[in-house]
């Protein structure tokens, strides 16, 4: 190999690249500056029209931390365990409705997730047989995904009744929109070459679907299905206000009545419960997401 | 089987990727395809297995079926009975070796049994069979990706056989493989086409290699076949006509050509080859 100075022209490479350079961080720079831009314009917007300001902020400070002493209820040290059985008054039905909650997020995370899966095959542009399906698909799990949970709890406690089932209903279908969004996302980074193996194989869509693309995605969509139950257990609280039932029920019932206590048990049980969950999710999905590493 | 291929032709837009070829195969042959990298080997292959559509063309299997025709089932049905091995060896990585060759017998059963992993114990024994005749066997149950290259390929031509082919075709099958397990790869090819008959259709783009081990030659250079021989017949001359360059160019481009080369990469030619992986993302010939 004769080094690459020595060749005709090589010098005219070097110079041309310098210009051509120098022409694309010029580019840049005109880029960053429009996006710095309407960064900046849209912070001041939206700061203008939400009447944001640090004084309401600070006023609003003493009477949040008024808000908080109501909640908690006068706990002695000698006299502890009374004080608080006295302040869990109402443990046995919280529990109660606690238990239901989960049960809610678990149940529409797993029918939220099976249908959400199940439509993001279609909703993947490497997958979806032709251009129609996957537009359909998407629009879908777009309509289900933008509707917040808590309207759509709004809609099936008016068709089915106040009660879980409005709330399961709700956050199923929320859950199927995320869900197969986030999955036909997956779905579109897979490898291609396992499909074309069992196709040469005679394999039809559903044998490349079930046995080229899940074994890749499947680590993936485990991990995103443990966040989703964390969300889940939230969304679950949150339509019980609107008559979906479980702990949200509860919560809301002794907000409107200004039980400020029984409020501040309910909150407990609740940061306790999720928190609880958001370890051991974290756990579980660090050792999916682990596995999945390691097999390239 | 026979196969009759007449003016098989292939365009991806204004880029004619494999042009007006015709050749023959007798049953049980083992052919060589060599040429350049984008010389049209690869999408010339796929076709046969009908991965890729022809533009045009046909090609007719033991004399009056057209395989450009079939739709549906009866394509996946041919898939099978023209079995494909890859450069890059198209396992599924998360699955064992069995399972892997078990989906050669896919084809086999209806859907729902298959989706179910509902094999018989007559495909567990085909399976375990072409792992043994392929020095496998105590790979059963490891996954794909824990397999080194040249065990992955081995385990690619084992699917390929459980799927009782009566071709099978080669897309440089030791292109990704050190010279010890090209040559396993090569042998295990070689040995399936003289025990069991079975057609073997192998792109290269080493010439020694096609001298080695195969009973005809085809060259082919943009798209077209320039020379279908024996290999005894295949002089100098006319592998510097296939490759387009000079003595050492069997293989790689020269150094002084490595600019005309580069320039090569621009037009026509070696587009044609990226352009299937594109395509069969999209799902051609579903």
């Amino acid at each position: 190999m004769t080094g690459a100075p020595s060749r005709a022209g090589t010098g005219g490479v070097a110079a041309r690249f310098e210009a051509q350079y120098a022409q694309y961080r010029r580019q840049k720079r005109i880029y960053a500056a429009t996006f710095g831009t309407i960064f900046v314009a849209c912070l001041i917007a939206s700061i203008v029209t939400t009447k944001f300001s640090l004084w309401t902020l600070l006023d609003g400070v003493p009477r949040a931390t008024e808000f908080l002493a109501r909640m908690l209820p006068p706990l002695h040290w000698n006299s502890f365990s009374e004080d608080f059985s006295a302040w869990y008054w109402n443990a046995g039905d919280w529990f109660h409705s606690l238990l239901n909650t989960l049960l809610m997020a678990y149940l529409a995370t797993i029918l939220g997730t099976l249908i959400g899966g199940a439509i993001s095959f279609f909703a993947a542009r490497n997958l979806a047989q032709n251009f129609a399906v996957y537009w359909i698909a998407r629009r879908i799990l777009e309509i289900a995904r933008t509707v917040p949970d808590i309207v759509w709890a709004l809609l099936f406690v008016f068709a089915f009744g106040i009660g879980p089932v409005a709330g399961i209903l709700a956050i199923t279908v929320h859950t199927l929109g995320a869900q197969g969004k986030l999955f036909a996302e997956v779905n579109e980074n897979i490898s291609p070459l396992p499909i074309d193996g069992l196709r040469s194989a005679g394999g039809n869509w559903f044998h490349e679907m079930r046995f080229g693309v899940l074994p890749q995605v499947l680590p993936n969509y485990l991990s995103y299905t443990f966040w989703r139950f964390e969300l889940n257990v939230r969304s679950a609280t949150i339509v019980g206000f609107v008559g979906a039932g479980g702990i949200g029920h509860d919560l809301f019932t002794a907000v409107q009545l200004l039980y400020f206590a029984d409020v501040g048990a309910i909150l407990l049980m609740i940061v306790a419960t999720i928190m609880a969950i958001d370890m051991l999710s974290e756990k579980i999905r660090h050792g999916v997401i682990g596995k999945a590493s390691f097999s390239h | 089987m026979t196969l009759k291929v007449q003016g098989l032709t292939k365009a991806f837009g204004n880029l004619v990727a494999v042009r007006n070829v015709t050749f023959e195969v007798p049953k049980g042959q083992m052919i060589g395809i060599i040429g350049r990298s984008g010389a049209g080997k690869s999408t010339l292959l796929r076709m046969i297995n009908r991965l890729a559509d022809p533009t045009s063309g046909r090609i007719l299997a033991d004399g009056d079926v057209d395989v450009c025709k079939l739709k549906g089932a009866r394509v996946r049905k041919w898939r099978a009975q023209c079995a494909m091995v890859f450069q890059q060896f198209n396992l599924v990585p998360r699955l064992t070796v069995m399972t892997n060759v078990l989906m050669g017998r896919i084809s086999y059963h209806a859907t729902v049994r298959t989706l179910l992993m509902l094999f018989t114990s007559k495909d567990r024994a085909y399976t375990i069979r072409a792992l043994q005749r392929l020095d496998m066997v105590s790979h059963a149950l490891h996954r794909a990706d824990e397999l080194s290259g040249g065990q992955q390929q081995r385990v690619a031509i084992a699917r390929a056989l459980v799927q009782e082919p009566k071709i099978l075709l080669a897309d440089e099958p030791i292109a990704s493989l050190d010279l010890r397990n090209a040559s396993i790869v090569m042998d295990a090819l070689r040995r399936i086409n003289k025990d069991d008959g079975i057609t073997v259709i192998c792109n290269l783009h080493l010439l020694q290699t096609a001298k080695d081990y195969c009973d005809r030659i085809i060259g082919m250079r943009k798209g077209e076949i320039v020379f279908d021989g024996l290999p005894s017949e295949l002089n100098e001359a006319m592998a510097r006509d296939i490759y387009g360059v000079g003595e050492h160019g069997a293989g790689e481009p020269a150094d002084d050509e490595v600019d005309l080369a580069f320039t090569a990469t621009q037009t026509a030619e070696s587009a044609a080859d990226s352009v299937p992986e594109s395509k069969a993302k999209a799902g051609t010939g579903r």
